[in-house]
């Protein structure tokens, strides 16, 4: 593998060891977001303290802050696992895309099927049709050495048109940009809970998203196909010398990633919207994914942490724009700069290393 | 010359790491115009102390003395500026710059704005003449030889107009020919009154190259000796610090029955033209050792690769035992008793960010002992490699630190645990000992012996003469993808060795002779 080299520099960036990194990180993209503002003649102190009433401020909030972290959970997940193998899965976004698709067609179009059965039908099929575009491209990079991250941005392009097209001859609300409603029997709301936190769209996605995050783990480090996936992504020759068929892995790590992104968007139909609209450009919401698991370090558990993060500095920036005033567009400034720190590692470490010097220092005085 | 200061003083050096002492109050002293060399094993303090004198490392204790006066050196800026110059195991090189761009890099000769190519180019050649190092300064580095890669590592220290020049391990990458001409290299610049300090573990370029040695073990100076009052064996004592059985002592049990057949195997080569491995046949019998002989090269890899199931095979087959494993994938094959110990054993042996217990059951986590319906059982996995860290004297600070963070030596060690105790029926061995230190060697060594004892097949490859006669029953040599001939370890030679690797048949065993004289069939 020629870009063997540059994957190593890249995977020092993801697979972060040390915890301080990102705690810095996102200090310091608090700062810079604060910079921005008071060079714009902004409270910074008054901006982030509305973010975090808006988050926190009543039931309704709190649940709609979930409702935004869900799909960065479950993109995160998805380039994090496929990272774990050794890919840049770069096309959670057109995964997600196909997974949103396939929740519309199925709880559409199937109509006489019980929720017990329709709804988990939907759920499935949504994701299994996000895992074949991932495989996709796992497909050309392992039987045709096509860099993944070359086809994963032209399918994401291919997924956004696919599914306006098929929204649009199979579905589509007469009148309208959108498609029409998902039956109740696909829907997975949760009425009881959603009328309990004051109407905020409440689903089954940040229970299946938790339930995902485990299997991740578990996945990846308690079965012998986590430990393949594991070996192929560390140093895929040392695999293949040992008996690991690594085009299958990659394969199938390319899948498994897809169906992550795919539950991602079977949820956002299924869960939030109840429909499908066509649109010009995607949601993004694979690309944060790329963010998460980066902050995340690639480790469910981090990656837990960081879409936790972002759904309520995206969510809480709402609450800036409307009580002090502040344009919504500097948490997005806020999240490039946590993103920048992390990635610049060595930045931060300059930052720390001195630090931790002194400590040592220290200690060896005291011994 | 025996009267003047000498070039290098190190005195009382001391240099300690969070929980070790890399150097312990070592003094040393360069004479002019001397090859000096330091012999240690692995992690005896050896690169420890040229860092220190290079600038890369600041001492805690001790003074350095250039020419006789007090120097700190805080930075590889100010060694250079003292005319300290550094030759790194590991090249420093711009691949895709020529030969001559990579030597003046940083202080290019300056025409106006630009570079004067010519002048660098013309400079570069007057230097290789001087000193009789060739290289063409206008090849780029990706396209010449590891030797020739080195001699522009040695250019580029003389052309910031080095005097004293470290070459930290310099011979481990190079071919038995590209040592003999760097000893010659090393000759010619100390008779031009450079001083070089030559970091090394290997016992024989001493003896041949150097003037002084300085023994260290374990961060302390054992001796300084002068070459010619002492031989390989002292050497040796002192390095390790115990005796060093250099003969192993052969209990030449009578080998089995043939085990593994492999006949007239043919491979093709990437591109079109001629095969890259012709017709190959060897018959390796239980309990034998099989020695490959042969100049870097000339398919050894490919071989292995074929064997081993990781590159087609276009004709002839594999057998192992009664099974035919011409077809088998690499998974089958190891089934069926095969392992290897890979030549790269951090690209190809072992996954380096991996745990040490994880890397022991690299090739065995499939087994149900480590686990059913496709989990892994961590407790039998940690077990397991506790057994064969203590069984193989595998030194880390655990089994669950990365396998990045062992020694070369244990990380081999590591290889050989693993793939020994699956019990394989034929184990490949490919230079087994590279870059291992003495004690090391021996470790693996008579691992090997016992393996064989145990009635294993052993396939050895090496390209070092000395441990195909220690260790191997029969020796074979290939040549461009051919097998040149087969000899009992009895008929075996320096020079029909030499011939065959050179190309030329000799009578063997090998029915090779037969095959040549017969008609081709059409």
């Amino acid at each position: 593998m020629s870009d063997n080299r540059s994957f190593r520099e890249w995977s020092r960036i993801f697979v972060a060891s040390s915890l301080w990194v990102p705690i810095i990180a996102i200090v310091l993209g608090l700062v810079c977001g604060a910079l921005v503002m008071w060079i714009g003649g902004y409270n910074a102190f008054e901006a982030y303290g509305a973010l975090f009433d808006k988050v926190f401020g009543s039931k309704y909030d709190i649940g709609e802050t979930v409702r935004t972290i869900t799909p960065l959970l479950f993109t995160g997940l998805s380039v994090g696992f496929a990272f774990r193998a050794g890919l840049f899965n770069i096309g959670a976004d057109g995964q997600f895309i196909m997974g949103m698709t396939g929740a519309t067609l199925i709880g559409i179009k199937i109509d006489f099927l019980p929720w017990i059965v329709h709804a988990p039908l939907t759920l499935v099929g949504g994701m299994l049709i996000g895992g074949l575009w991932g495989a996709l491209a796992g497909y050309l990079k392992s039987s045709r050495g096509v860099n993944e991250v070359i086809s994963c941005i032209m399918l994401n392009w291919i997924a956004l048109y696919l599914s306006n097209y098929l929204i649009r001859t199979l579905v589509l609300k007469p009148g309208t940009q959108r498609s029409e409603l998902i039956r109740d029997s696909a829907s997975m709301s949760i009425r009881w809970l959603s009328s309990f936190m004051e109407n905020a769209r409440m689903d089954w996605g940040i229970v299946v998203g938790l339930i995902c995050t485990s299997l991740f783990y578990i996945v990846l480090w308690r079965t012998k196909q986590g430990y393949e996936l594991r070996a192929v992504g560390f140093n895929p020759e040392a695999a293949r010398f040992s008996g690991i068929n690594v085009p299958k892995n990659m394969l199938k790590s390319m899948m498994i990633a897809g169906m992550f992104a795919g539950i991602g968007g079977v949820f956002e139909v299924l869960g939030v919207f109840h429909y499908q609209v066509i649109s010009a450009a995607s949601a993004g919401y694979g690309f944060d994914g790329i963010a998460v698991a980066l902050l995340g370090g690639n480790h469910p558990v981090g990656i837990l942490l960081s879409s936790i993060l972002f759904g309520v500095l995206t969510y809480g920036s709402a609450g800036m724009n409307f009580s002090a005033s502040v344009p919504t567009e500097i948490v997005r400034i806020v999240i490039g700069c946590i993103i920048f720190f992390v990635a610049s590692q060595g930045l931060i470490q300059m930052l720390y290393k001195p630090f931790m010097a002194r400590r040592e220092a220290k200690r060896k005085e005291a011994a | 010359m025996g009267q003047a200061v000498p070039v290098v003083e190190l005195k009382g050096i001391t240099k300690r790491f969070p929980g070790i002492v890399a150097n312990d109050s070592i003094s040393l002293d360069l004479r002019q115009g001397e090859i000096h060399a330091l012999l240690g094993e692995n992690g005896a303090g050896k690169s420890t102390l040229m860092s220190i004198l290079f600038g890369l490392y600041q001492p805690d204790e001790g003074e350095i003395r250039i020419n006789g006066n007090k120097e700190t050196i805080d930075g590889p800026g100010k060694a250079i500026k003292l005319g300290i110059g550094m030759v790194h195991q590991h090249f420093k090189l711009v691949q895709n710059f020529t030969v001559a761009e990579n030597i003046v890099l940083g202080i290019e000769p300056r025409r106006g704005m630009a570079i004067d190519y010519r002048r660098a180019n013309d400079r570069v050649r007057q230097l290789s003449e001087q000193y009789g190092l060739k290289v063409d300064p206008e090849v780029k580095i990706e396209e010449i030889t590891v030797g020739m890669q080195q001699r522009v590592e040695i250019l580029k220290t003389l052309y910031r107009g080095a005097e004293i020049l470290i070459f930290d391990e310099p011979t481990a990458v190079l071919t038995v020919q590209e040592i003999q001409e760097l000893i010659r290299i090393l000759r010619s610049l100390a008779a031009e009154g450079k001083s070089i300090i030559l970091i090394t573990h290997k016992l024989k370029e001493i003896m041949e190259v150097s003037d002084r040695v300085t023994v260290i073990r374990r961060g302390k100076v054992v001796d300084t000796l002068a070459t010619a009052e002492t031989n390989e064996s002292e050497l040796a004592e002192k390095m390790v610090g115990r005796r060093v059985s250099f003969e192993m002592e052969t209990q030449r049990c009578e080998p089995g029955g043939v085990l593994v057949r492999i006949d007239k195997l043919t491979c093709q080569g990437a591109g079109k033209g001629k095969n890259i491995l012709e017709e190959i046949s060897m018959h390796i019998r239980a309990g034998e050792i099989y020695g490959l002989a042969g100049v870097d090269g000339n398919g050894q890899k490919e071989l292995v690769e074929a064997i081993a199931g990781l590159r087609p095979i276009h004709s002839g087959s594999v057998r192992l035992g009664d099974s035919d494993l011409t077809q088998a994938g690499v998974r089958e094959r190891m089934a069926a008793g095969m392992a290897q110990i890979p030549e790269d054993r951090q690209k190809h042996g072992l996954v380096l960010d991996f745990a040490v217990s994880e890397n022991m059951v690299l090739t065995a986590y499939a087994d149900d002992r480590f686990g059913k319906r496709g989990f892994l059982n961590d407790k039998e996995i940690r077990r397991h490699a506790v057994r064969l860290a203590h069984e193989f004297d595998v030194r880390s600070a655990g089994i669950q630190v990365p396998m990045r963070s062992l020694s070369g030596g244990n990380q081999q060690k590591a290889i050989i645990a693993r793939e020994l105790t699956r019990e394989p029926r034929l184990l490949i061995a490919v230079q087994p000992t590279r870059g291992l230190d003495i004690g090391a060697i021996e470790f693996v060594h008579e691992r090997l012996m016992q393996a064989k004892n145990e009635g294993k097949a052993i396939l050895l490859v090496s390209y070092e003469l000395d441990e195909l006669y220690k260790l191997s029953d029969r020796i074979a040599v290939i040549n461009e993808g051919r097998i040149m001939g087969e000899l009992e370890r009895e008929d075996v030679s320096d020079e029909k060795l030499g011939l065959m690797m050179a190309g030329h048949r000799i009578n063997g065993t090998n029915k090779a002779e037969v095959r040549h004289e017969r008609q081709p069939e059409f």
